[in-house]
């Protein structure tokens, strides 16, 4: 009997080893590259030939930048536009893994958390050094909340911190368990499915039936992730309290 | 108590955040559906927040099952 976790298993590819630092070909490096390599393609070839009205195909990329643009204007507002290079590649990278995950045999690299803790943390970094560079120390506002007695400030004003802190942990955590989780169910019912011989069909509707909701959850958090990036992007441009 | 029997129900305990997952999504949904009821035109509109907030809700329960794993395996 394999354990449901025998999946996300690393494997070194190509043996790579720089100055005593492994750095090696593995497969989850594999398919990160043949992601970037698809999401490429199908965001640059039907571009190519690109018409007044689209095709099929224009109309997915057409379609992805305008939901991607208006979740940036709707969620960070104005100067946000600058970003959008950044959320719209973070956004369509991580649905491109997410969705990687779900063909057969095939690794999902979203569900390793060094993964999107390295998103998460980039982002977290990122938008701390953009709101201290564009408001100065005036930032730091952010953690102090408008209209609020002096007294409650001593218990708020923490809170706000941890909160801020814990931001790239819930994110990251976020999308690996989902992703994580989401997989390690539907290997458990495919163990079922096999020891119940016969009466194995009863697991297997819930494998296409978790099969489904796995689609939605894989483009939901990366709908989430992108949102969150937004948001945190928001208050880095413009602080409210 | 034996420290293999320990671990299993601390692993079987932290399962238990699926309770507030569960609670959660049935709320969201439930309130999604009153309000989308009262105010048809305005749930096309709305249905992007209140999947935002299945997913965001969908992962609390998550967290749980990540602990759960930690326990299992990683101690």
């Amino acid at each position: 009997m394999h354990s449901p976790l025998e999946q996300f298993e690393i494997h070194r590819l190509i043996h790579l080893n720089l100055g005593g630092f492994d750095a090696s070909f593995t497969n989850a490096s594999l398919f990160m590259v043949i992601v970037s390599v698809l999401v490429t393609m199908l965001l640059t070839l039907p571009m190519r030939r690109a018409t007044m009205v689209p095709g099929r195909w224009q109309s997915v990329v057409e379609m992805s930048y305008e939901f991607v643009a208006s979740m940036l204007s709707d969620n960070a507002g104005k100067g946000s536009s600058k970003y959008f290079p950044f959320v719209f590649t973070l956004f369509m990278f991580i649905l491109g893994c997410n969705l990687m995950g779900l063909v057969p045999f095939t690794y999902t690299v979203t569900s390793q958390i060094i993964v999107t803790f390295a998103f998460a943390i980039v982002i977290n970094l990122g938008v701390t050094v953009l709101g201290l560079a564009k408001h100065g120390p005036g930032w730091l506002r952010l953690f102090v909340p408008s209209g609020v007695p002096l007294v409650l400030l001593v218990i708020l004003v923490p809170i706000e911190i941890v909160s801020y802190l814990s931001r790239p942990m819930s994110l990251s955590v976020r999308l690996f368990a989902n992703m994580m989780g989401g997989h390690t169910i539907l290997k458990v019912f495919g163990g079922f499915a096999v020891m119940l011989g016969m009466f194995g069909f009863v697991p297997w509707l819930a494998i296409v039936a978790v099969t489904a909701l796995e689609f939605l959850v894989a483009v939901l958090q990366a709908y989430v992730f992108a949102i969150l990036t937004c948001i945190y992007l928001s208050d880095a441009l413009h602080v409210k309290h | 108590m034996d420290a293999e029997a320990a671990k299993l129900i601390g692993a079987g305990l932290a399962s238990t955040a699926l309770i507030g997952a569960g609670v959660g999504i049935g709320t969201i949904f439930g309130n999604f559906l009153l309000g989308a009821l009262r105010n048809p035109s305005a749930a096309d509109g709305q249905f992007a927040r209140a999947l935002l907030g299945f997913a965001l809700c969908e992962a609390t329960g998550l967290y749980g099952l990540v602990m759960a794993f930690i326990i299992l395996f990683a101690f």
